[in-house]
């Protein structure tokens, strides 16, 4: 039993501990915190005491040998600010979730169990083991929307499972496609890495891009796979759309620079400019279809789409030929975009589930002078917001800042294009933000306003940790930007191949 | 290759315990009053049970072909295990429903002998053996599907009985042609000595009618859905688990051994149109056997995948047997949630969650795992299928499973959905021997997916 077992696994067994003790509902959430905090400081513990680069914490056993997929996990300095982050934003959710009373043993399993699959995906240095927990994922979540969502949740679930199932499969093609294209064949992360596989055959190697890359993006979501996760985001409780937006989505971008473009990295080179405009379409119609929006948990969900956008023109630039140095930046910022974006979305989710608590609406025209009724609530909210526009001092800046310099400065003409048109979602962002301070904060009192009341103790808990981490983030990056930016170098260096 | 041959009655100790309980089984019934019937049924258990054992042993033995017809190799081995082990689990299944019943011991006599020609199905590499076995996996399957004389029993055993005859005449003079144009019946003489041209094709095709009718695969599938609602639920439960076992094994063992040529194309049109076909009709089924018959049948599609690139990549002979281990488990423990519940409508599960929160997790387990969710077995069946398809080259038919599989969630999530949600009237009661059975079921499926290493390094 090693550490990284020992996280991976510790919710779970807290989940198993739920129902054997047949513990109450109120213990139950009590449980779910405690194993959280505990799981958030032994990585914490894991960060400080990890010297890179190089894989940390390792552990590889035989699973099934005769395809050689192997239980291989190990750290390095692009999955432990992910798994942190997901730590964190699960003891958020747990501790918000002290107000949950409908069925709250089996929300608290279910998360539990969740943690266990989103920290195991990170953790993962095999392709079949990802797998695993990849598709898990999914249906942890379909069953905290179709059980605890409102509005046409079953609906919005069943879009949900079927549009991220459809993109599991076909990554799992692509992984099978890798596995049978490796010499001697293997689903270890690692070897595939130091040996990419089809290296002579181009056209399979791009038919495999192309699967691994479709299952990715429907997870990620991009422009056109996007359109499950309006409804799901929107149906979710909002602890579920907290952990859909900030550790699902990175299931999608972490695969990208985790698998994606250090496997195939002759493939990505070639078709980089298609995961180019991907990334550019996404940003530009995520921001438009956002600032288009009455439903302020639908607007949050489609600026997941923009921030995404981001990252999937990073990584897709980090493949462009041009300076090496600006691609590097480019790969850094996208790390900190995944943990940024989930620092702060995850925060106005929960924001978002604070009104609908009291209200039971997300229509921002019934809302209007929220300041004056709930001022932590206001302020809260407009932290997140400008964080989520990238306002500096704010972990989003730091992200944005990196991408566009990055892609930008790589120095070809399309790259600068690419940045500049993405730099206008910049824009598109702050307007719609500050459209919804506006609306839901300021001018008249609306219809539901005089129900609106401030956050208690325990939302307040949950949601401030989030917005200090993002703004220590946004004022001394350092501790971040000095474990991801080895990784960064490494993987340009492997996409150079 | 060419294994080893010998006459050696121990080759057969398996099948021989086996036949030993249910005939001892038979007597015991004859002699015992009505209520001590069940003595008959531990003693059927009790041979297959010994029987299983036996097989276990022989795993690690030498490939040898004994008494010129019975090949021991990974495919046997595995069809005896899974065979055995699922008739047990159907014999446990049907122990308490039966009690007291006036022909109790005929069940578990006629479920140990359809499960006997399952066996030597799977394990003949002799035409003429072939025919043997698909009658004796057969017949006593006919008499079990109308075991409960009542009007659906005795059309679906019509139903089955009529088509089972039909393409077992076919697979008979499928026979007899390639008896004639090969020069012998055994898998041997006719690997060498079959000349390739249309006749050979028509006589491949009418004997692989016969099994497709077993497998229950397009377009021998149509008994399926009717014996599956109209047989009684274990019954039901036994017909679309066992024969099927044995169905896939002895068409592998063809396409390995026997035909080269466009036997693989044609496999895989029949397997795309199985596993489609499958899935359309399930999804406006609202009878839960009728639902779990068509699904069956789609997993039938996904089954033949590998029996289509039989010989073209290594991957394929782990691929089918791991995978018709995993569905036999997999769809033996759905079932005897149905039986275990006792009620037919999707809306009858209505609030299962709450009634018993163990088989409702145990049918989302079952259900998920038929979809290939991991870390059920069903998955890791699924990915070294999809794996042995694109290396054998049908990578179309790799990613026509994939989509057939995404469909598939929809009418799964459709039993699933109900089961936690509210219930309207009083939840169903429900029975404890066939809620443990279904338990065993899903513990074995995330046993076999999770040790699937161990499992895997066995043949």
């Amino acid at each position: 039993m090693t550490v990284l077992s020992l996280v991976i696994f510790l919710p779970l067994a807290a989940a198993l501990a739920l129902y054997l003790l047949r513990l109450g509902d109120r213990a139950s959430v009590w449980t779910w915190i405690v194993a959280s905090a505990a799981d958030l400081a032994i990585v914490v513990a894991l960060w400080a005491r990890y010297d890179g680069p190089g894989i940390g914490y390792e552990t590889n056993a035989r699973w099934i040998p005769s395809v050689r997929a192997g239980y291989h996990l190990g750290v390095d300095g692009l999955s432990l600010p992910l798994l942190a982050l997901t730590t964190l934003l699960f003891l958020c959710c747990a501790v918000y979730s002290l107000r949950q009373a409908r069925r709250a043993r089996t929300f608290a399993a279910l998360f539990l169990f969740l943690e266990t699959v989103s920290l195991g995906l990170f953790a993962a240095l095999d392709l079949l083991l990802f797998f695993v927990f990849f598709d898990l994922s999914i249906v942890a979540m379909y069953f905290v929307i179709a059980g605890w969502g409102h509005g046409d949740r079953l609906r919005s679930a069943l879009r949900f499972f079927l549009y991220t199932f459809f993109g599991s499969l076909v990554l799992l093609l692509g992984f099978i496609g890798l596995y049978l294209g490796s010499s001697p064949k293997t689903f270890d992360m690692v070897e595939l890495t130091r040996n990419p596989p089809l290296a002579d055959s181009p056209g399979l190697a791009g038919l495999v891009l192309l699967a691994i890359v479709v299952g990715l993006a429907v997870k990620t979501p991009t422009v056109p796979f996007h359109t499950w996760l309006p409804p799901a985001h929107t149906d979710a409780p909002a602890a579920g759309s907290a952990i859909l937006a900030g550790v699902l989505l990175k299931m999608g971008t972490y695969g990208f620079v985790r698998i994606a473009m250090p496997m195939l990295p002759e493939a990505w080179r070639t078709y980089a400019w298609v995961i180019v405009i991907v990334g550019v379409v996404s940003v530009v119609y995520g921001a438009l279809v956002a600032l288009a929006q009455r439903d302020l948990k639908r607007l949050i969900a489609y600026t997941s789409v923009n921030h995404m956008g981001y990252i999937v023109l990073a990584v897709g630039a980090a493949g462009l030929a041009g300076d090496e140095a600006a691609r590097r930046l480019a790969v850094t910022g996208a790390v900190t975009q995944m943990v940024s974006h989930g620092l702060l979305t995850g925060a106005l989710f929960l924001l978002c589930g604070v009104l609908y608590e009291r209200t039971a609406s997300y229509d921002m025209d019934e809302y209007g002078g929220v300041a004056r009724v709930a001022p932590v609530f206001a302020g809260l909210l407009a932290v997140a917001s400008f964080g989520s526009l990238g306002l500096p001092g704010l972990s989003g800046f730091i992200a944005e800042f990196q991408i566009f310099t990055g892609v930008i400065g790589a120095g070809t003409t399309g790259a600068a294009i690419a940045g500049g048109i993405a730099v206008l979602g910049v824009l598109i962002t702050a307007a719609l933000f500050l459209r919804l301070l506006q609306r839901v904060l300021l001018g008249t009192p609306g219809t539901l306003t005089a129900r609106v009341t401030d956050v208690g103790a325990a939302e307040r808990a949950a949601i401030v940790p989030l917005l200090a981490l993002a703004l220590v983030i946004g004022v001394a990056p350092r501790f971040l930007l000095d474990l991801v930016e080895p990784v960064s170098s490494a993987v340009i260096a492997l996409v150079g191949r | 290759m060419n294994p080893m041959m010998r006459e050696n009655p121990a080759d057969l100790l398996p099948e021989l315990l086996t036949l030993f309980g249910a005939v001892l089984g038979l007597l015991t019934g004859m002699f015992v009053p009505r209520r001590r019937q069940w003595i008959a049924a531990l003693v059927c258990a009790a041979g297959v049970l010994a029987g299983l054992v036996a097989a276990a042993f022989a795993v690690s033995g030498p490939r040898v072909m004994t008494f010129d017809a019975f090949m021991l190799d990974p495919v046997t081995h595995v069809t005896r295990l899974t065979v055995l082990g699922s008739t047990l689990l159907v014999l446990a299944l049907g122990f308490a429903p039966m009690r007291g019943h006036r022909r109790e011991t005929e069940f578990h006599v006629l479920t140990v002998f359809t499960a006997l020609g399952t066996i030597a199905l799977g394990a003949a590499s002799d035409l003429l053996v072939l025919v043997a076995a698909y009658l004796l996996a057969s017949i006593p399957a006919y008499a079990l599907a109308g075991f409960g004389k009542d009007g659906k029993g005795a059309e679906s055993a019509l139903k089955y009985y009529l088509m089972g005859a039909l393409l077992g005449l076919f697979m008979l003079t499928g026979v007899t042609l390639l008896y004639g144009l090969g020069r012998g019946t055994s898998y041997e003489t006719l690997a060498l000595g079959l000349p390739s041209g249309p006749a050979v094709t028509v006589g491949v095709i009418l004997l692989v009618a016969g099994l497709l009718f077993k497998a229950g695969a397009v377009p021998a599938h149509f008994w399926v859905p009717d014996v599956t609602e109209g047989a009684p639920p274990v019954v039901a439960t036994l017909v679309t688990t066992v024969p099927k076992i044995g169905a896939f094994a002895a068409l592998f063992r063809l396409g390995a051994e026997v035909m080269p040529h466009s036997w693989a194309l044609t496999i895989a049109l029949i397997a795309a149109a199985t596993m489609t076909l499958g899935n359309l009709a399930a999804f406006g089924q609202d009878n839960v056997r009728r639902l779990l018959a068509y699904s069956t049948i789609s997993q039938a599609g996904y089954l033949l995948v590998p029996v289509a690139v039989a010989g073209r990549t290594d991957l394929a002979e782990p691929a089918l047997l791991y995978y018709v281990a995993a569905y036999a488990l997999t769809n033996l423990g759905a079932f005897a949630v149905v039986v275990a519940v006792g009620r037919d409508r999707i809306g009858d599960y209505r609030g299962l969650a709450r009634r018993s929160p163990l088989l409702a997790l145990s049918l989302v387990i079952c259900l998920l795992g038929l979809i290939g969710t991991p870390p059920t077995a069903v998955f890791v069946g699924k990915v070294l299928m999809l794996g042995a398809a694109v290396e054998g080259h049908y990578t179309w038919l790799a990613v026509v499973a994939a989509v057939n599989t995404v469909a598939s969630v929809f009418y799964y999530l459709r039993w699933i959905v109900p089961a936690y949600g509210r219930a309207e009237h009083e939840p169903p009661t429900v029975s404890r021997p066939a809620a443990l059975v279904a338990y065993t079921a899903t513990a074995l499926t995330l046993v076999l997916g999770i040790g699937s290493g161990i499992a895997l390094s066995l043949n």
